[in-house]
C-alpha cells in the first residue's frame, strides 16, 4: 500500500474501532443495568448473572477486539507518514485511546476490573469521536523542530502516563460515589460487584505509583528534546509549565499517602485534582494557549 | 535560649513532611499565573499589549512580578525554602541510612500479637527456627538470630531509592543555578555567504549570567556557505531546514564544513549554536541622480508569516537630504482583488520588492538607538512608491533603485549552560532512585518461639503482598 493508501485504511479502522467500542459500551451498560432483578411479589431486588454474565464477556471481547483495531490504525497512521504517529493533537488522541484501552486491559488481567469497561469504553468513544470528527488533520511530513528520535520518546512516555492517569481518575472517582453510597447504607446490588472501598483506595495509589517514574521521565526526555531543538531545556511554556504542575502534584499526591498517611476521600480528590491538570494541559493548552509547543494548526 | 528555642521550632516546622507537602503544592499552584498571563522572558510584545490596553492594571501586575513570575521573589522563596526543607529532611535520614548498612535488624518486639498478619504456627520450638532460617536465607532477608526468635528485614533499597531520589532533586536545582549563574546565550542574524566571529561585539543581542565573564565565549568562527529549506508544495509548511557552514575554532586555524538542523545544533564544550531561524536579505542597489551607487547590499528583513512575506527597512544616509525606504518582500508573490499583493509559498519563485521612498531626516544621531528593521518616518516625507521584480529599476524624483537578487539569512542562537550536565545527571538519577523505591517493598517479620510458635510481619506504608508471604512461611515452618 502506499502513503494515502495506509492513512485512509488508518481512518477506516478508527471508525471500525468506533462501531466496535460501542458495542463494548452497551454491552457494559446492560451488564451493569440488568444484573438486578425485582424478586416477584416484594421490594428487595437480587443479582442474577445468568444473562448478563454473558454480556459482560461480548463486552470484554469487543474491548479487546477494538484495541487490536486501534492498534492497527495507529500503525497504519505512523507507517503512511514515516515516522511515529505523534505529529498533531489527532494523532494524540488516537494513540491516547490506545493507551487507555491497553491500561484497562492490562488492569482487567492483573485485577479483574470488568466494571470500570463502561467508563473506558465511553472515554475510548469520546476521545476517537473527536478526534475523527474535529481534530482530523491528514497525515503530513513534521515540521523541523518535531523530526527527533525524542520525538518518539517523550511523547509515548508522555501518553502512556496520561492514559493510566485516566483510569486512575476513573477509581478515584468511584471511589468517591461508592462512599456517598455506602454512607446512606447497604450498597445497592448492583454496586456490589464493584471492588470495596479499600481496595479502589489502594488500585488508584498503585496505578499512580507505577506511572509516576514514567512521567517524570516523560518531562525529563521532554526537556533534553527542548534542549537540543530550542538551545534551553527549560522555558517555562505553557506546555511545560502545566506539566510540572502535573508532576508537582502527583508527587504531592504520593508524599500524602506515603509520610503524612492521607488515605480514602482526602487522596481521591488529590488524585482527581492531579489528573485534570494533566488533562487541563492536553486540552486547553494544546488549543488555547500559546508558546512553542504549538505547531501544525492542533 | 529563647532565640535558639525559636530557631529550633522553626527549623523543625520547616522540615516536617507536613510543610514540604504545603510548600510543594504552593510550588505548583505559584507556577500557574505564568502560564495564563505572558512572560517577559517569552513574549514581550504581549506584555506591552497589556501595558498599551490598561496602564493602570498591567502596573499592578507587574508589581507582584506577573510578567515574570519564574524569577520572581515570591517564586524563588517558594522553591527555596521547599529545598531548604528537602535538604534539612533528607541529610540527616542518609547519615542514619548510611549508619545503618551491615546493621541487624532491630530486636524481636515483645507483642507479636499486635502486628499486621500476626498467626500462630503449628510446630515444635526448635525445628520452627531452623525452618524459618532456612526460609529467610532462601528469600535473601537480613536476619538477626536471637535465642527464641528471628527478626528478619527486607527491602533496604527503599529507602536507599528514595534519599537518592530527593538529593538528585538538589542536584538538578545546582545544575539550574550553576546555569543560571555562569552562562551565556545570545543570538545573531547571518547572510548566506557571511561570516560570524564569536565576539560580544558580533551578536544582535547577548545576556551573561551574573558571574559570567566576557572573555569566556569559545573563539570560534563560521562562515555560512549554504542554506537550503524544503516545503510542502501543499501545505507550504516546512519540512527541513539545512544550514552549511566552514567552522574554525580557534579563530585561524583549518576550517572544516559542517551541517546544522534544527535538531542537531553544532556542539563546543558546554557551548551550543543552534539554528533558530531564517528569513530573506533582498539584494538592492541604490544611485543618486548623476548615478554614483550610495548603496549595495543584502538588506535582513523579518519574516511576517508563514509565506515569508517579509518586511524591513534600508536607510542610505549618505545622500543629501537622507533618502529611505519601507520595503515588503515576497518570496511568491500573487495578488488577488480581496487581498491585493501576498506571497503564497515560502521559497522564492517569484520574487516582488514593493518599496515606498522616503526623503528627509533619518534621524540617525539623535542619539536615541533605532531599530534597523524600522523607518523612522517623523522628519521625512514620502516621494514614492512602486512594486519590482527582479532586476526591475525605479527612478525616483533624486535617484533610482535596483532590485539585484536576495539572499537567505539564518538565526543563529548561541548558547553557553555550564550546568546542564548537572541537571541531566541529577534526572537520570531521579529516576533511578524513584524506580528502586517505588518498586522495593520493604517490611520486616518475625518469628517467635515459646509456649507456642509466633510468626509476625509489617509492611510499610501498607503495601499489599505481606499475607501471602506470611502464608509462604507459615507453611514452611510447620513443614516435618
Ligand atoms: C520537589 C520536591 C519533592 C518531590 C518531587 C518529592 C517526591 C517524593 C516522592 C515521589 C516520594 C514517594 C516515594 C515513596 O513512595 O517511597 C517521596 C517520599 C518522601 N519524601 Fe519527598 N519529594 C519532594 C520534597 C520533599 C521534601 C521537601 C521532603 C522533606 C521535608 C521530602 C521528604 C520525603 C520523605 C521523608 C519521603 C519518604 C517517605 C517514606 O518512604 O517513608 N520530600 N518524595
Amino acid at each position: 500500500m502506499n502513503s494515502i493508501q495506509l492513512a485512509t485504511f488508518s481512518n477506516h479502522a478508527i471508525y471500525a474501532a468506533l462501531f466496535v467500542f460501542t458495542i463494548a459500551f452497551f454491552a457494559h451498560a446492560f451488564e451493569v443495568a440488568w444484573s438486578v432483578k425485582n424478586v416477584e411479589g416484594s421490594d428487595s431486588t437480587v443479582l442474577d448473572f445468568s444473562k448478563t454474565e454473558r454480556a459482560g464477556r461480548i463486552g470484554t471481547a469487543m474491548m479487546i477486539l477494538g484495541f487490536f483495531i486501534v492498534t492497527i490504525a495507529v500503525a497504519t497512521r505512523g507507517l503512511s507518514a514515516h515516522r511515529v504517529p505523534w505529529g498533531n493533537m489527532y494523532e494524540f488522541s488516537i494513540t491516547g485511546a490506545f493507551t487507555l484501552c491497553a491500561a484497562y486491559l492490562f488492569s482487567l488481567s492483573k485485577w479483574k476490573l470488568r466494571w470500570l469497561g463502561l467508563p473506558v469504553s465511553f472515554f475510548t468513544l469520546l476521545t476517537l469521536g473527536t478526534a475523527i470528527t474535529v481534530l482530523y488533520r491528514p497525515s503530513e511530513q513534521l515540521v523541523p523542530a518535531l523530526k527527533s528520535p525524542w520525538l518518539a520518546v517523550h511523547v509515548s512516555a508522555a501518553i502512556i502516563s496520561g492514559g493510566v492517569f485516566l483510569v486512575a481518575n476513573l477509581v478515584a472517582a468511584t471511589y468517591l460515589w461508592m462512599e456517598v453510597i455506602e454512607k446512606k447504607g447497604e450498597r445497592p446490588v448492583w454496586a456490589k460487584k464493584i471492588p470495596s472501598l479499600e481496595s479502589l483506595d489502594q488500585l488508584s495509589y498503585r496505578l499512580i505509583a507505577f506511572v509516576f517514574p514514567l512521567w517524570t521521565f516523560a518531562v525529563i526526555a521532554g526537556a533534553i528534546w527542548a534542549e537540543s531543538a530550542w538551545g534551553k531545556y527549560w522555558s517555562w511554556d505553557p506546555k511545560e509549565t502545566w506539566a510540572f504542575i502535573t508532576w508537582v502534584a502527583y508527587a504531592a499526591y504520593l508524599h500524602a499517602r506515603v509520610t503524612v498517611g492521607w488515605r480514602g476521600r482526602r487522596a481521591a480528590w488529590l488524585c482527581i485534582f492531579a489528573g485534570s491538570t494533566f488533562l487541563f494541559n492536553y486540552i486547553y493548552v494544546n488549543i488555547w494557549g500559546t508558546g512553542l509547543h504549538t505547531y501544525s494548526g492542533l | 535560649m529563647d532565640f535558639i528555642a525559636i530557631m529550633r521550632w522553626g527549623w523543625r516546622q520547616l522540615t516536617s513532611m507536613r510543610t514540604a507537602l504545603i510548600l510543594l503544592i504552593l510550588l505548583g499552584v505559584a507556577a500557574i499565573p505564568g502560564s495564563l498571563f505572558p512572560q517577559r522572558s517569552q513574549n514581550p510584545q504581549k506584555v506591552d499589549q497589556y501595558f498599551v490596553s490598561d496602564p493602570t492594571l498591567a502596573h499592578w501586575m507587574d508589581r507582584f512580578k506577573l510578567f515574570n513570575v519564574y524569577a520572581s521573589p515570591w517564586f524563588s522563596a517558594i522553591y527555596l525554602l521547599l529545598f531548604i526543607s528537602l535538604i534539612g529532611c533528607v541529610l540527616p535520614r542518609t547519615i542514619e541510612h548510611l549508619k545503618a548498612i551491615g546493621k541487624k535488624p532491630p530486636l524481636t518486639p515483645k507483642n507479636l500479637d499486635r502486628m499486621e498478619g500476626f498467626r500462630v504456627a503449628e510446630q515444635e520450638s526448635d525445628v520452627a527456627l531452623l525452618n524459618a532460617r532456612a526460609w529467610f536465607k532462601k528469600n535473601h532477608f537480613r536476619i538477626r538470630v536471637d535465642e527464641n526468635s528471628i527478626s528478619a528485614e527486607k527491602g533496604y533499597g527503599r529507602e536507599t531509592g528514595n534519599l537518592l531520589f530527593h538529593l538528585s532533586l538538589v542536584l538538578i536545582l545546582i545544575g539550574v543555578a550553576l546555569g543560571s549563574l555562569f552562562g551565556s546565550k545570545g543570538e545573531a542574524i547571518v547572510n548566506v555567504g557571511e561570516r560570524f566571529v564569536n565576539t560580544p561585539t558580533s551578536y544582535d543581542t547577548l545576556s551573561f549570567g551574573k558571574f559570567q565573564g566576557q572573555g569566556s565565549l569559545v573563539p570560534f568562527e563560521l562562515k555560512v556557505t549554504d542554506f537550503v529549506a524544503k516545503y510542502n508544495a501543499s501545505t507550504s509548511m516546512p519540512e527541513d531546514y539545512t544550514l552549511t557552514a566552514s567552522v574554525a575554532n580557534p579563530i585561524g586555524s583549518p576550517s572544516k564544513s559542517i551541517s546544522i538542523k534544527v535538531n542537531k545544533p553544532l556542539t563546543y564544550g558546554n557551548t551550543k549554536i543552534y539554528l533558530q531561524a531564517n528569513g530573506y536579505s533582498p539584494v538592492v542597489s541604490i544611485r543618486d541622480k548623476s548615478g554614483v551607487v550610495t548603496f549595495h547590499g543584502p538588506v535582513i528583513f523579518l519574516p511576517q508569516d508563514a509565506n515569508l512575506s517579509s518586511i524591513g527597512a534600508i536607510k542610505v544616509p549618505d545622500m543629501n537630504p537622507q533618502i529611505g525606504f519601507i520595503a515588503s518582500f515576497l518570496p511568491t508573490a500573487k495578488s488577488s482583488k480581496t487581498r491585493g499583493v501576498f506571497s503564497s509559498y515560502p521559497e522564492v519563485l517569484n520574487p516582488e520588492l514593493v518599496i515606498s521612498v522616503w526623503q528627509g531626516n533619518l534621524g540617525l544621531d539623535s542619539g536615541n538607538p533605532q531599530s534597523v528593521y524600522e523607518l523612522n518616518t517623523s522628519h521625512m516625507k514620502k516621494i514614492g512608491l512602486h512594486a519590482l521584480n527582479l532586476g526591475d529599476t525605479y527612478n525616483f524624483a533624486v535617484g533610482s533603485i535596483t532590485f539585484e537578487g536576495w539572499k537567505s539569512w539564518v538565526n543563529l542562537q548561541i548558547v553557553d549552560d555550564p550546568g546542564k550536565m548537572y541537571a541531566l545527571f541529577g534526572a537520570i538519577f531521579a529516576i533511578l532512585g524513584l524506580l528502586i523505591s517505588l518498586f522495593t517493598r520493604q517490611r520486616r517479620i518475625w518469628v517467635k518461639v515459646g509456649s507456642r510458635v509466633e510468626i509476625a510481619g509489617l509492611a510499610k506504608n501498607g503495601i499489599p503482598g505481606l499475607s501471602e508471604e506470611l502464608d509462604d512461611l507459615q507453611r514452611k515452618v510447620e513443614q516435618g
